[in-house]
């Protein structure tokens, strides 16, 4: 909302200088965007006669002027306007001033040889308006010396941002009435000229949707003369933003601007029979003023006549019957429309106008005959004309609205002590009415709010209301009550996973990212076990459908490093992958996954050549990630069915039974890296955080006992030939279990194949540790275990090497 | 026999020994079985206890003189050969050393920890709701009906799907929902309401994308609700928890009356700010700028949470976790946040060892 200080200064009557206008305007909720002032851009430009004009000795096009700005001394100004000349009273700028339409910095400066000590403006250069042919000319008796901002009287403008529950200050109107709340001023009372109307309308007026136009005034002004508006109205628009049109619409422009109160000017000539409020047929349409054709439903509320619509209610009106400079006779509409029906209509067709954004917000109910008088007297003001009188139809709703209040409020909900008689004053300020309620209960009111705040339905309204006019800055810190002793642990389990694993990652040599949630349709189709969430209304085609898997995300990164000349990546994201529940709700599951790209190791001087990752590297990754996440590491099995994104023989999943899958691994699929473009091996981790089991019973801070064995172990190593393609990690599995009462640890060291070892066959070797119990192992207790060990590894196929 | 003259020999003999063969060699000729000084021992047997008495003492002299030459030299000559191995096993230590990877966490989730942290001293838990909502969550209970303006401003991302109960599914534009979450899951084990505290940190989305706005974004919210708590408690959490997060006790904080439809009055915090070379450094009051959004819980907002708005009152506020990382760290573009460009991660992401607490202070210094 922009206005200008005189047009505020209309309505309120005030001393304060801009800046505390601005200031209050914050303090009170209508925060100050800007605030442009004129005269700022003015600086330095002086009201001065022009001496002398000689033609310039090198030059046929300029003139070398001597100029009178009111210091005495004439200045020599090299000036080329061909309407320069003696006794010209126009508009110098001085050395030091910029040029508001270039942002020029005005210097002494030599032209063609000639010096000039400042420059003739024209309007254009002076941001004042269009004229370039010459420079301005002002009365014979502008004071010459004057400051130009003061002689032409520069008027501020204040941009202010209004919040959508405050309609009443999309006017002038209402702000002043707010200032003035605020002790700024005195409120002007709203004169409208009381015109009583000559003869009937000869145009009939109707609402046949009592629900979407409770309430339809209007009257017919016949033989205006259209045109342009008049200078200051003009200047009141542009003040606004707004473009000045016509007289007609200009006023009623002025007249929404002012008091909030949007209406409507028909061409009477372009109508036919009685114009009537009701809802839209199916597929009735109408061209609006903004050129566009809008197909309408039996949901809209529309002004229409015998031939058809004219008005998309309260939103836009049409082109075929809008005001023009042939405008003759007029009919003023000034309508309720409700704002339900207003917001949805204009949600429907993709419609926003000032007039929508004041009806849906909701207007003052009350305020059909002012307004109309209002407008009346200034169209019978400007041009011209002879007024009908007044049709009502319908009957708007009061707007108004009680709500009981107890004064205490403002201390116990607001936290400031304000005296309720300070309350009172405030709230009668701003149009409120209060009545005591007779109460044994402390002081009780029964608060009424004006039909202009519709955004009052209940008593912390009302606070707000006190507050923020006595001063939100009078509010005083109050600490929050603290419970006893030291603040108690607060996080979830899952919160302390997450927190845990981060950190785990990041110490293992992997940078967090934090990717995008959404992603490219087809980069999450790669990922997708099922229908994902894709948005109807992306921002672009990139971030459309919802992450199935952390990898996509993690993958572009991955590109978009390798494109800057990264060698090896190390990446890592926590984060929900998004699935679908059955009853349509999202199910988003915790995540984690490491990606590995590139060099594992550069080259280097012990190393010798980079050696890229490799899905032992994943596994690591995995298997150290989930051991911190306190899954039971040792009891996994290593199995396949990671996935089509996965190279089919370097992949695997982690899984604690053969169905729960707490993490996949390995290299990703040639096919998958071709699709995002990228040119190096990429191993990756994925852990799904949610499959992990938690921890069972309330939680203990004491360790199951210990004591370190007195008996030092003893470890022994088995060779066993087995089938080529039996996996190591059973065979180890089986060798651990084999004797669970000695055997603490098997681990494998060994995997030959080649000379020795018969083709389709490796050679798998193990260290197992053994641990003593009470006393040392005799070597009769040893070739029992070895036993035990070979016996089970043959249920593998194994045989041990001799 | 001069065993003076014996013992000067050998000695020589010995300190001209090269190595410890020849050593070696040295020890077997004198003491030896067979060796020279071994020989003369073994004369002391047949001697007079007179003679013995006399000789021995200058035998074991010999004997132990010779057997010291023999250790002195054995310990020189091996000194010399380590002092001349380690020589030879000189190494470059100029040489790189191996290079272990190093990792950072993002400032996105630090900031979170330390939010988390600060808050948990003030007795606030963390909860959290999901960020595919139904806009009954996000907006109705929120006391945006449906038609209600505000929704317009809210820039949402719709999903084309329903779900069971007819509501429309979005991407939550807020952490607000988390509001009506929460008090429903303590409402439904305290009926009619009980006090909450809690932030709710997570990812939120709006169409809007330019140099300070990205359609993903972090925010943390918060709500208290409890009995009597009006709005000089919200000043004061927020105050405090400025003071902690930026470590500064000048922070200043200006309340300006806003509008949002879930908090009733609504308020609009700024922070002071002072110039410090050309930049906006928090603390003192040279300026003023928008931090967040806050106010007492509507009491429609309250009911759709399933507690008695005649019992509780509370205040909410959501703040802008990006921000508030850009404004402590020093980042100025917010895109870079998502890109996972590593060279930003390891500028400006944390040691993993970093871990907020508040002996320690929350931040990491620079």
């Amino acid at each position: 909302m922009k206005f200008s200080l005189s047009w505020l200064k209309d309505h309120l009557d005030t001393t304060a200088s801009v800046d505390e206008i601005a200031a209050k305007l914050n303090a009170i909720g209508l925060e100050v965007e800007g605030v442009e002032n004129p005269a700022d851009k003015l600086k330095g430009f002086r009201v001065a006669r022009v001496l002398t004009a000689e033609r310039h000795p090198n030059a046929d096009k300029l003139q070398v002027l001597t100029v009178d700005a009111g210091d005495g001394q004439p200045l020599q100004v090299v000036c080329g306007a061909p309407n320069a000349r003696a006794g010209l009273v126009g508009v110098l700028g001085l050395p030091g001033a910029v040029v508001p339409a270039n942002g020029m910095v005005l210097k002494v400066a030599a032209v063609r040889s000639v010096e000039s000590n400042g420059m003739m403006c024209s309007t254009r250069e002076l941001e004042l308006g269009e004229d370039h042919d010459g420079i301005i000319e002002l009365p014979e008796d502008a004071p010459i010396g004057q400051a130009f901002a003061d002689y032409h009287g520069a008027d501020p403008v204040f941009d202010v941002a209004i919040t959508p529950n405050r309609p009443d200050c999309m006017g002038v109107y209402g702000i002043a009435r707010d200032l003035a709340a605020a002790g700024l001023g005195t409120l002007k009372p709203i004169v409208a000229p009381q015109i009583a109307g000559t003869f009937a309308s000869p145009v009939d007026i109707r609402t046949e949707d009592a629900e979407g136009c409770p309430a339809f005034y209007g009257r017919t002004i016949l033989g205006v003369t259209n045109g342009a508006s008049p200078d200051w109205l003009q200047a009141r628009l542009k003040s606004a933003g707004q473009r000045p049109i016509s007289a007609l619409v200009d006023i009623t422009n002025y007249v929404m601007l002012t008091y909030g109160r949007p209406a409507h000017a028909y061409d009477r000539a372009k109508l036919t029979g009685a114009v009537v409020a009701r809802r839209a047929k199916d597929g009735e349409g109408v061209t609006a003023l903004n050129g566009k054709h809008y197909l309408l439903d039996h949901s809209m509320t529309v002004i229409a006549d015998e031939a058809g619509v004219h008005d998309i209610a309260g939103i836009m009106g049409g082109e075929h019957s809008g005001c023009s400079d042939e405008t003759r006779d007029v009919l003023l509409e000034i309508a309720y429309f409700d704002p339900v029906r207003i917001a949805q209509t204009g949600r429907t067709l993709n419609l926003t106008s000032d007039a929508r954004g004041r009806f849906e917000r909701g207007i003052d109910p009350q305020f059909l005959d002012t307004g109309l008088d209002l407008l009346t007297g200034l169209v019978l003001e400007i041009c011209g004309g002879q007024a009908s009188e007044v049709i009502r139809a319908g009957t708007p709703p009061s707007g108004t609205r009680q709500v009981h209040y107890e004064p205490t409020l403002a201390e116990t909900l607001g936290g400031v002590a304000i005296p309720s008689a300070q309350q009172r004053t405030i709230l009668e300020s701003l149009g409120f009415s209060v009545v005591a309620v007779d109460s044994q209960d402390g002081e009780q009111w029964s608060v009424t709010a004006p039909g202009w705040r519709p955004d009052v339905d209940g008593a912390p309204d009302i606070v707000e209301e006190v507050i923020r006019i006595h001063g939100l800055d009078k509010v005083e810190s109050v600490a929050l009550p603290r419970a006893d002793g030291v603040a108690r642990p607060t996080a979830t389990p899952a919160q302390k996973l997450e927190r845990r694993l981060r950190r785990a990652a990041a110490a293992r040599g992997n940078h967090e990212a934090v990717t995008w949630s959404f992603l490219p349709e087809a980069d999450a189709a790669v990922f997708a076990d099922s229908a994902v969430w894709t948005l109807a209304n992306p921002i672009s085609e990139d971030m459309k459908a919802m992450r199935p898997s952390l990898l996509p995300g993690l993958l572009a990164a991955v590109r978009r490093n390798l494109d800057r000349g990264a060698a090896g990546l190390r990446l890592f994201e926590i984060g929900r992958r998004y699935l679908r529940a059955e009853n349509g709700a999202s199910d988003e599951r915790l995540s984690l996954a490491v990606v590995l790209a590139g060099e594992k190791t550069a080259r280097g001087w012990a190393t010798g050549k980079p050696a890229t990752f490799d899905a032992y590297d994943a596994k690591a990754e995995a298997l150290a990630l989930l051991a911190e996440a306190g899954a039971p590491v040792d009891n996994l099995q290593v199995m396949g069915e990671a996935g089509g994104q996965f190279h089919p023989g370097q992949s695997a999943t982690l899984r604690l039974g053969p169905k729960t899958v707490l993490a996949r691994f390995g290299m990703l699929h040639p096919a998958v890296l071709k699709q995002f473009d990228i040119d190096a091996p990429v191993a990756v981790a994925e852990l799904f955080l949610d499959a992990i089991p938690g921890k069972k019973g309330a939680a203990s801070f004491a360790r199951v006992h210990y004591a370190p064995p007195a008996l030092q172990a003893v470890t022994r190593d088995f060779a066993f030939l087995v089938p080529a393609d039996l996996p190591a990690g059973d065979l180890v599995r089986m060798v651990k279990g084999a004797d669970k009462a000695n055997i603490v640890a098997a681990r494998l060291f060994d995997d030959f194949r080649g000379q020795g070892v018969p083709e389709g066959s490796k050679s798998l070797a193990i260290e197992v540790t053994l641990q003593p119990g009470e006393k040392s192992y005799a070597e009769a207790d040893l070739k029992a275990i070895a036993d035990k060990v070979t016996a089970a590894a043959a249920k593998l196929g194994a045989v041990l090497r001799g | 026999m001069d065993h003076a003259a014996t013992e000067q020999a050998a000695l020589s003999r010995i300190a001209a020994a090269q190595d410890l063969d020849w050593l070696e060699g040295l020890r077997v000729e004198f003491l030896g079985k067979q060796g020279s000084i071994s020989g003369l021992l073994k004369t002391l047997g047949g001697m007079s206890p007179e003679e013995r008495q006399s000789e021995g003492p200058k035998i074991h002299a010999l004997r132990e003189a010779v057997t010291n030459a023999l250790g002195d030299r054995k310990a020189a000559l091996e000194g010399a050969a380590l002092d001349a191995r380690l020589a030879s096993e000189t190494i470059d230590l100029s040489l790189p050393a191996p290079e272990a990877a190093r990792g950072s966490v993002h400032p996105v989730s630090q900031v979170m920890d330390e939010m988390a942290e600060i808050f948990a001293d003030m007795g606030f838990a963390v909860a959290t709701g999901p960020e595919i909502e139904d806009d009954w969550h996000n907006f109705t209970a929120l006391n945006m009906p449906e038609s209600h303006p505000a929704r317009a401003m809210h820039d949402t991302f719709y999903f084309p799907d329903k779900n069971a109960e007819g509501r429309e599914m979005l991407l939550r534009t807020h952490t607000s929902p988390v509001q009506i979450r929460t008090m429903l899951a303590v409402a439904k084990a305290s009926p009619g309401g009980a006090p909450v505290r809690v932030i709710a940190p997570g990812r939120v989305y709006r169409s809007d994308s330019d140099a300070t706005h990205t359609p993903m974004f972090h925010q943390i919210e918060g709500l208290v609700i409890d009995k009597g708590i009006h709005l000089g408690h919200l000043k004061w959490t927020l105050e405090t928890f400025l003071k902690a997060y930026f470590e500064r006790e000048d922070i200043v904080l200006r309340l300006r009356p806003s509008y949002f439809p879930f908090t009733e009055p609504s308020v609009e915090v700024d922070v002071g700010f002072t110039l410090v070379n050309g930049k906006r450094v928090l603390g003192g009051q040279d300026g003023w700028m928008e931090l967040l959004g806050s106010g007492m819980v509507n009491r429609k907002v309250i009911a759709a949470g399933g507690f008695d708005p005649d019992q509780w009152q509370g205040f909410a506020f959501g703040v802008g976790v990006d921000r508030l990382a850009m404004l402590k760290y020093g980042m100025d573009d917010l895109r870079a946040f998502f890109d996972g460009d590593v060279r930003w991660l390891s500028h400006y992401g944390f040691a993993p060892l970093d871990v907020p607490t508040l002996s320690g202070g929350v931040g990491t210094a620079a």
